[in-house]
């Protein structure tokens, strides 16, 4: 019985592994559909980055009610996890509780401080499905939020619950089954824990055979749960949990304002302006100017759409959305990876297929009226709490629309040539530039 | 009133003269009727407190700032390149601006074309001189007590993190400041920027500047301080569609600062 239940463990953990592994190759593959990218500034500062914004949730604590709510949630998925590790080895080795004898009386304090953190969870996801359902807070209703993504986000919130009580229901049975005499031997008096405690009179009148049941029901469902959980959010929004530090750490460290230059464009516009010659090299092949697919962009973009959990305090704070426009940074961001799913899995098994290749980001997902509702004032990029940027998507977008299509508005084509003839966005004569100092001098 | 020669580039090194900040104006700065008044406020200013400076009068022209946001990267380096072309052949070490549009081009998107500058925001150079004791500022002025709220401009706070130096500037004014709701980091845009200034606004339920402009007047603010040519457009369009115009105006921090000498 002992020895089948370690191997059906051990079985289903190579699973897990298996589906994680596999899933993780096809997201690397997908993230690496894009360019190439190289971040700018130093190795220490993107590592101070990351421990400031993914590590310490800097931006969150802006909100800190919300902050200390979701950072209750993170603190007991990191130290959860070493409860995990005691949960896998007992797994495999057939033992129970195998860090209680090396860890000693500072065992039921580290049991504590979990239960403590699992009670802690369990209310805030509460609290979280409140907001989402009830609440129903703008940011987590907008058009984007359709049926899957509002899904996905109860199904993670609802898992966090049930995954928590199943923990605390196994411990409370545990600390009865520590007092049975039938069952003191394999079940160690090392408790009883404060928290599992308070429920155990519910499960006081129940036999040892049941205690028995609920106890490694709990136990194979918190873990089976857990390990369930970890493939699924390989497919959900809920990535942020690992991405959001190697987003962080990839970003480049250069000014909020700046778009970023086109070298390409740089070495054209020197020879058109006879500052430097045709050396005959041409622009390298099939390279386009802006993007009009995922395979255009970054793969930083791709990564940071990956990282996006949807929270929507891009949009919340986006001018263009706040005042009805189409456009909405989360969109972008969900669209892109939408897009980078769904290319990169037939591109990974090698597969062409003529319909999903002919799709592009541009006008299959994201729509030249989202694009053309920016104000590049960055509010997007500054509220994002994992450090993502949509602005630099919409700006690529644009660009291929611009440069590659010539299909600007109208206005905007106007505006570019009084750039080009009168140097500046309006039709006035570049003489008349300085006619403005006669005013500098009202009486003469 | 003594009369002020505006120094053109061109002609002080011609004269053998090297300036020690120059002056870029911009487009709205040179051409836009009501931002006019915000450049010769600045000129008498600079002009005033004695700084060696000029303009490049004729030879100045767009920065490219809303090429590159359209997504005109050619047109945006086409301009780009000859501007730099034409600072580095002046020798040109030092700019302010009134615009932050230009103020962040010159300042973050040039220097990948071989244009390296310190480049200053007008407000930047008012507070210090302010500080310095440079501009003395009138007890009792014009706007003192006044209720004034400073609409943060996207290129110049979030874009650049300017957003100590324009209230400084306000706060010597002794007017008393309100914050809007959304100010600083979470300041929400004028809805001109991305080149948005040049085309009509996509479809939705509202003008980006209503929007603002409702927060503004919200404050109870009898003047909305800009820093940017296009803040104040927008604004000054919002106030107008409210048809508060008579009792809240719609100002550049530097002509604040000129009425107040």
């Amino acid at each position: 019985m002992q020895a089948a239940s370690q191997y059906v463990f051990a079985l289903v953990l190579l699973l897990a592994t298996y589906f994680i592994y596999k899933r993780a190759k096809q997201i690397i593959f997908n993230i690496r559909l894009g360019q190439s990218y190289v971040p700018e500034g130093s190795t220490a500062g993107r590592w101070k980055n990351m421990l400031l914004m993914a590590f310490g949730q800097k931006k969150m604590f802006q909100k800190p009610l919300i902050g200390l709510m979701h950072f209750i949630i993170y603190a007991g998925f990191i130290i959860i996890n070493i409860e995990v590790l005691e949960i896998v080895l007992d797994g495999l080795l057939g033992s129970h509780r195998i860090f209680a004898a090396p860890l000693g009386q500072f065992y039921p304090l580290v049991i504590n401080v979990f239960e403590g953190l699992a009670l802690g969870v369990i209310v805030v996801c509460v609290v979280f499905l409140i907001r989402r359902n009830i609440l129903k807070v703008k940011r987590f209703t907008s058009a984007e939020m359709t049926r899957w993504p509002r899904l996905d986000a109860n199904i993670i919130l609802f898992v966090e619950i049930a995954l928590m009580t199943a923990f605390l229901t196994m411990n409370a049975s545990d600390n009865l089954l520590q007092q049975r005499s039938e069952a003191s031997a394999h079940y160690l008096a090392v408790g009883p824990f404060w928290i599992s405690s308070m429920l155990s009179p519910l499960l006081d009148g129940l036999s040892t055979g049941a205690l028995l049941v609920i106890e490694r029901f709990g136990w194979w469902f918190h873990i089976v749960g857990i390990l369930a959980f970890a493939v699924y959010v390989t497919y959900s929004k809920h990535l942020h949990i690992f991405l959001s530090f190697p987003n962080t750490y990839f970003k480049s460290e250069e000014p909020v304002g700046r778009i970023a230059n086109m070298p390409d464009v740089t070495r054209e516009v020197n020879i058109m302006l006879g500052f430097a010659s045709d050396q005959g090299e041409a622009a390298p092949e099939g390279k386009k100017f802006g993007a009009k697919d995922v395979t255009d962009l970054s793969w930083k973009n791709l990564l940071d759409a990956y990282s996006c959990t949807e929270c929507g305090r891009c949009t919340a704070s986006c001018p263009a959305n706040l005042t009805g426009k189409k456009l909405s940074p989360r969109k972008i961001m969900m669209d892109t990876r939408d897009r980078a799913e769904e290319l990169g899995e037939y591109r990974m098994v090698g597969i062409k297929d003529p319909k999903i290749e002919a799709n592009t980001l541009l006008d299959q997902y994201i729509s030249r009226e989202e694009i053309l509702a920016c104000t590049t004032c960055n509010a997007c990029v500054e509220a994002c709490p994992v450090n993502i940027n949509p602005l630099d998507i919409i700006v690529q977008l644009r660009r291929f629309s611009v440069m590659e299509e010539s299909s600007a508005p109208g206005q905007w084509n106007a505006m570019f040539a009084n750039l080009e003839n009168n140097m500046a966005p309006w039709k006035f004569a570049p003489s008349d530039r300085a006619n403005w100092i006669e005013k500098v001098n009202p009486n003469t | 009133m003594e009369s002020i020669h505006v120094p053109i580039m061109a002609e002080e090194v011609a004269k053998g003269n090297a300036p020690e900040i120059l002056f870029w104006v911009g487009c709205a700065g040179s051409f836009d009727e009501r931002y006019k008044s915000v450049t010769v406020a600045f000129t008498r200013i600079l002009h005033h407190v004695g700084i060696k400076y000029a303009v490049l009068g004729p030879e100045e022209s767009c920065t490219g700032d809303p090429a590159r946001r359209a997504g005109n990267d050619f047109l945006f380096q086409m301009q780009a390149i000859s501007n730099i072309q034409l600072l580095n052949t002046y020798q040109v070490k030092k700019i302010v601006t009134a615009c932050p549009h230009c103020f962040n081009t010159i300042k973050n998107e040039y220097p990948a074309l071989g244009g390296k500058y310190e480049v200053m925001h007008h407000s930047t150079l008012l507070q210090q001189l302010i500080n310095e004791g440079r501009i003395k500022l009138k007890e009792g002025g014009e706007f003192k007590g006044t209720k004034i709220t400073y609409h943060d401009s996207c290129y110049l706070g979030r874009a650049n993190q300017v957003y100590e130096a324009p209230r400084a500037v306000l706060k010597a004014l002794d007017a008393e400041l309100v914050e809007m709701k959304r100010s600083k980091a979470k300041g929400l845009c004028c809805g001109a920027g991305g080149a948005q200034m040049f085309k009509e606004a996509e479809s939705g339920a509202k003008e980006i500047n209503i929007e603002r402009t409702e927060e503004a007047l919200s404050t109870g603010a009898k003047v909305i301080a800009a820093a940017c040519p296009f803040c104040l457009t927008m604004m000054t369009d919002g106030v107008k569609n409210k048809e508060k115009e008579a009792s809240v105006k719609v100002l550049d921090l530097v002509e604040m600062i000129e009425k107040s000498l």
